[in-house]
């Protein structure tokens, strides 16, 4: 049997999820064999034409060509899925969604009107078909090599969907917002990084995105009788998963007042 | 008479997305456009209204494969703007992060994505086919680089444990100790890997580049120094602004980086290497003249060997951080907010990294500025294709396609880091 095509593609992000895959040193080797590389940019400059069995997709949409590239690389796609924050909410990058366009263009360039760039970006599947969106910023490498796998075996990936408070309980980790008053997003974020910062002393700045059904408002409540400013509330939901529905939402419900735009 | 186009859509093994464009007329090269078009993402915009304690985690969004450069240059840039001084072992410990990051980001360019170019195979599971053992063993350098990055730092990719003051948590002895073994054959590993390297063929180019790094007195440098060149610069980082622009070229929206009265210069590895050379370990010192390097050094074809001999000091480096680690009283010092304006450059594994926050009295970031090292060198890696031109024009189309494109990964470019948007640029008098 023929090993099934993988293709990696890049559209508005840091390049990190990608290299997720050529950090898995154990595995690569491995993985290149089990599956036939038939493009992977930033990995090699063989690059062979699709149709391609599984794509891997890095980055947000945040201009007009890319908008219609998405589109090619679905049509050339049998399975399509998405990495990280980037392609799955729009990423860092969508903190423009929240602010006057030409504005921030003319922050950063001084002829701004020669770039075609969008006012928004926009997750993959904002645009085409997501058979499956792997979420953190950056992915998993676990996760990453689970769904590479599970394509191979022709079976479901198991991806878990419960919030990252559960793996900090089950990790025996003593809660840091009722044990230090930080401020944690572990109760709404999506599992996925084995609930890696409260074990750093921290609280969880959501990067995995929004978890099933996630109760923000009493959590944005709870952060408030902490002592938190509204500005600090809206700044926690507004960060690597900006544009996802139920951050952007509760992020909304509360104003800046420090803010200078 | 006879005129050529070489024509790159899509350049590959690099961090990013770029093109490039090479015009060659009777003999010379006419015209050469590297066209970085990753998509702009206003980084520099979205920071206005942000905490400035979130500028680490927010600007290592900037590049997945040097993160950590971006959480050192923004936390020190903040405490350059409130006062904050950061020293003994949470010192240490930042720079024992940072070889972390040198040691996989060296690894993942020198023999991932730059031999390939030297032995004429596409990529590294081609190379694996024909170094099997050095693959491996670079891949096990790499890995106990990113060890070190996520012992520290959670996960290797933008980790979360650096913070303005120092660190959220700092590590048990033995935490460090765990990534001995891995540290000490990783060390034996890179001197085969440099030896491998040194041994590809180079082209005989040279060029008399401006080397700008920066210098300490005492220690190779990472986290601090003051900026000096090769043609005399010897300046406080606070002065970077004076001496370098960013500026717009003609038909363009590069913003390419300049000495100001002086033009191109080079930063990176070789920079590092020319300015600091006595200060590498013995071990690197001895391991760099084995390999016939020396302040000398003018050929940016061998700039991988230069990568090569940075991470044996990194390792060196990183053993000695572990070995004499004794952790501190707190985590981190205090930070009060007020207002001000701080800058800093540190040395990220493709060069310097500058970062200048203006904040206000609630710490929010009113103005930022990031430089990375890419458009620092864009300009540099133009004029090398321009050098080449004779060289590029005697050879086949594809010959000299795939030689133009090795001569641009020689920078290890990263598209990515390049938050300004970055388009062709035409040579003066065309």
């Amino acid at each position: 049997m023929a090993r099934p095509t993988l293709a990696v593609w890049k559209f508005s992000s840091c390049d990190g999820c990608q290299l997720s895959l050529l950090d898995c040193e154990d595995e690569l080797l491995a993985v290149a064999g089990a599956v036939d590389i038939a493009s992977f940019l930033e990995a090699s400059s063989q690059v062979r034409p699709g149709p391609y069995d599984l794509s891997l997709v890095e980055g947000s949409i945040t201009t007009p060509h890319d908008a219609e590239r998405i589109k090619e690389v679905r049509a050339q796609s049998k399975l399509l899925v998405t990495l990280g924050a980037c392609a799955t909410s729009g990423g860092i990058q969508a903190l423009r969604n929240f602010g006057d366009h030409p504005r921030l263009m003319a922050t950063v360039y001084a002829r701004p009107q020669v770039i075609a760039t969008l006012a928004t970006s926009t997750p993959i599947s904002a645009h085409v078909k997501v058979d499956l969106e792997l979420r953190g910023c950056p992915v998993n490498k676990a996760q990453l090599l689970e769904v590479v796998s599970a394509v191979l075996n022709g079976r479901k990936p198991v991806v878990h969907t419960h919030a990252t408070c559960i793996d900090c309980k089950l990790s025996g980790t003593v809660c840091v917002m009722v044990a230090k008053g930080l401020p944690c997003l572990g109760p709404v974020t999506h599992a996925g990084c084995g609930a890696l910062c409260p074990q750093y002393a921290r609280g969880c700045y959501g990067c995995f995105g929004p978890s099933d059904a996630p109760r923000t408002t009493p959590l944005a409540q709870r952060l408030l009788e902490g002592g938190a400013s509204p500005g600090e509330v809206r700044r926690l939901f507004l960060s690597f998963n900006a544009a996802a529905e139920p951050f952007q939402q509760e992020a909304e419900r509360h104003v800046d007042p420090d803010h200078h735009r | 008479m006879s005129t050529r186009t070489i024509t790159v859509e899509n350049l590959a093994r690099v961090e990013g997305e770029g093109a490039l464009t090479l015009v060659m007329e009777q003999g010379r090269v006419t015209q050469a456009k590297l066209r970085l078009f990753e998509p702009p993402r206003l980084f520099e915009a979205v920071l206005q209204g942000r905490s400035c304690l979130e500028t680490p985690d927010l600007t290592a969004r900037i590049c997945g494969i040097c993160p950590v450069a971006y959480q050192m240059s923004a936390c020190h840039a903040v405490e350059d703007a409130l006062g904050v001084k950061v020293g003994g072992a949470l010192r240490e410990l930042r720079r024992l992060l940072y070889c972390g990051e040198w040691i996989e980001s060296h690894v993942l360019h020198m023999v991932l994505l730059h031999a390939p170019d030297f032995l004429g195979v596409p990529d590294v599971m081609a190379l694996a086919k024909v170094a099997p053992e050095r693959v491996k063993g670079a891949l096990a350098i790499k890995k106990a680089g990113n060890a070190i990055v996520a012992t520290l730092g959670g996960r290797e990719i933008h980790p979360v444990n650096a913070r303005v003051g120092g660190w959220h948590r700092v590590p048990a002895k033995a935490e460090l100790e765990a990534l001995l073994p891995a540290l000490r054959a990783a060390r034996a590993e890179a001197e085969q890997t440099l030896d491998w390297v040194a041994g590809f063929d180079f082209p005989a180019f040279e060029r008399d580049y401006e080397l700008v790094s920066l210098k300490h007195p005492r220690e190779y440098p990472m986290n601090e120094g003051r900026l000096v060149s090769t043609s005399g610069l010897d300046l406080d980082v606070r002065e970077y602004r004076s001496h370098f622009v960013e500026e717009q070229v003609d038909h363009s929206t590069a913003l390419h980086s300049r000495i100001i009265g002086r033009g191109g210069y080079q930063c990176g590895p070789l920079a590092r290497l020319v300015n600091n050379f006595e200060l590498l370990t013995p071990g690197a010192l001895a391991a760099a003249r084995r390999v016939g390097l020396d302040p000398s050094c003018r050929n940016p074809f061998r700039m991988l060997v230069v990568r090569g001999v940075e991470t044996i000091y990194a390792l060196d480096e990183a053993l000695r951080i572990i070995g004499s680690y004794a952790p501190p009283e707190a985590p981190s010092v205090p930070v009060t907010m007020k207002a001000g304006t701080g800058q800093a450059i540190t040395e990220a594994p493709r060069g310097l990294l500058y970062h200048r926050y203006v904040l206000d009295e609630a710490g929010l970031v009113r103005a930022a500025q990031i430089t990375p090292p890419t458009s620092q060198n864009q300009r540099t890696i133009e004029e090398d294709l321009f050098a080449l031109g004779g060289a590029l024009a005697a050879m086949p189309l594809e010959a000299a396609t795939r030689y133009a494109e090795h001569a641009i990964r020689n920078y290890d470019p990263c598209i990515s880091c390049s938050t300004h948007f970055l388009t062709l640029r035409k040579e003066p008098g065309e």
